[in-house]
């Protein structure tokens, strides 16, 4: 049963096995990176076929509907001027109060749009693929949020895509806040392999007093996450440890089982 | 040598590998993610040479690798442990027989995940595990075992189709063949 054919295939297995999985990180990450580049006729044939139906069908659309759409946006767009003229008025009345007391002055925010371009195809990770990279200025650590909230941050980079490990994932906690009274701080771990929506919001203080429905957002501590980019909203909330501290169930504002496009947030 | 059937097997792996990349309907629905690498080392354990087997092993499980959060490298050895006993063991498989290809599928779709997590968690790593990782498991071996049979079928047909078959023999031969007449005395 066992010939030496079959010695030489299970010890060259066992071999490359060994050596690539001792390698250090950074020679892990190039490899990949030369593997990845091998399905990048394939990426580009998803795209295409994925932009065609949307090509058909705004050939096919016709002129009053086109026109009625660019009316909406028109009007859309006046409204959203003058609000901008508001926030530039309020921002700058915010300067001008931190400056007064002496608080360091507030950036604001550049982003970049991102296609979510797949996902891990093992189920225990969260994480995706972008179509930024290094060339884009992307790098590790940056956050990655959509209109909803916040969605993960950028794990590893190469030039041209950026895997981000979700919000859930083990490896991507967030300090948060609840919008309370209280402002009861906490961390978001991940809660379960199944459902993407729901994360857990850990080591709440015991007397946290939590209720569903309030909003959790980021608190700015721990150096990746700015203050202030929503989270979710609480479900519910109970006692660990026999009263040692607080953990709370939190509905995700950002639906991270259908992400198609995101902003990497540059400080 | 023919190398139409490693050509297709590995070319196989390497839409199987994308396609789970990409699209996320299962996942979508079922919670989990179909990984269908397994199934198809089934098939070339059955029907390919211990190079074909030890080529999917290692570009299957890099390929893998290189979309997912996995450590470079964690998946050769599980794919491996699957397509070699098979191999050692082929010829004791009814490899025709749907069910046989279903239990196969499914048996090999069941132990890849669980050996890549214990590799996974003996090399300290934290994956995403819980009380739905048995719900996962139950639709990565049911689907595994469904995609199977299909997966023989369409890659056989592809075989007959495209690649080059050894040409049999016929045992006719016409100056060796038998005249009868009635002779008239």
């Amino acid at each position: 049963m066992f010939k030496q054919k079959n010695y030489v295939a299970l010890g060259a297995v066992l071999f490359v096995a060994v050596l690539i999985l001792s390698l250090p990180t950074r020679a892990t990450d190039r490899i990949k990176l030369a593997l990845g580049a091998w399905f990048l006729p394939l990426f580009g044939l998803a795209g295409a076929a994925q932009q065609l139906p949307a090509d058909l069908a705004d050939s096919a659309l016709p002129r009053r509907e086109l026109l009625k759409q660019i009316d909406k946006l028109r009007r859309e767009n006046q409204q959203l001027r003058s609000q901008a003229v508001q926030s530039v008025a309020i921002a700058r009345e915010n300067d001008q109060l931190r400056s007064l007391l002496g608080w360091q002055r507030q950036m604001p925010w550049k982003l970049k749009l991102a296609n979510v371009v797949m996902r891990d195809p093992a189920n225990w990770w969260r994480t995706a693929e972008i179509d930024l990279g290094s060339r884009d200025g992307v790098r590790v650590d940056l956050p990655v949020i959509t209109a909803a909230g916040l969605v993960g941050r950028v794990s590893s980079v190469s030039l041209l895509r950026s895997q981000i490990v979700l919000i859930g994932d083990p490896n991507c906690r967030v300090s948060a806040t609840v919008e309370n009274a209280t402002h009861d701080m906490g961390v978001i771990v991940a809660s379960g392999p199944i459902d993407t929506s729901l994360v857990e919001l850990t080591y709440l203080a015991s007397s946290a007093n939590l209720k569903p429905g309030e909003i959790v957002k980021s608190s700015g501590l721990g150096g990746v996450f700015p203050k202030g980019i929503t989270i979710g909203q609480i479900v519910d909330s109970r006692s660990i440890e026999y009263g040692l501290y607080t953990e709370a169930r939190v509905k995700l504002s950002a639906n991270l089982g259908s992400l198609e496009q995101v902003w990497v947030l540059f400080p | 040598m023919n190398f139409f059937q490693p050509i297709l097997i590995l070319s196989a792996a390497y839409l199987v590998v994308f396609g789970e990349a990409t699209f996320a309907l299962p996942r979508q629905l079922l919670g989990a993610q179909i990984d269908l690498l397994p199934a198809l080392m089934v098939y070339a354990a059955l029907n390919a040479s211990l190079p074909v087997i030890v080529l999917l092993a290692v570009l299957g499980g890099l390929w893998f690798d290189t979309f997912s959060a996995n450590p470079l490298g964690v998946t050769i050895l599980p794919l491996f442990a699957i397509g070699f006993p098979i191999y050692l063991r082929r010829d004791l498989i009814l490899r025709e027989a749907p069910f046989a290809q279903f239990v196969l599928g499914a048996t090999a779709s069941a132990i890849a995940p669980a050996l890549t997590l214990l590799m996974l968690l003996s090399g300290s790593q934290e994956p995403l595990l819980g009380w739905g990782t048995i719900w996962q498991w139950i639709v990565m071996t049911a689907g595994g075992g469904l995609a199977a049979p299909v997966i023989f079928s369409l890659m056989s047909r592809c075989d007959r189709a495209l690649g080059y078959q050894p040409q049999t023999e016929t045992s006719f031969r016409a100056d060796r063949e038998i005249q009868r007449s009635r002779k008239k005395l």
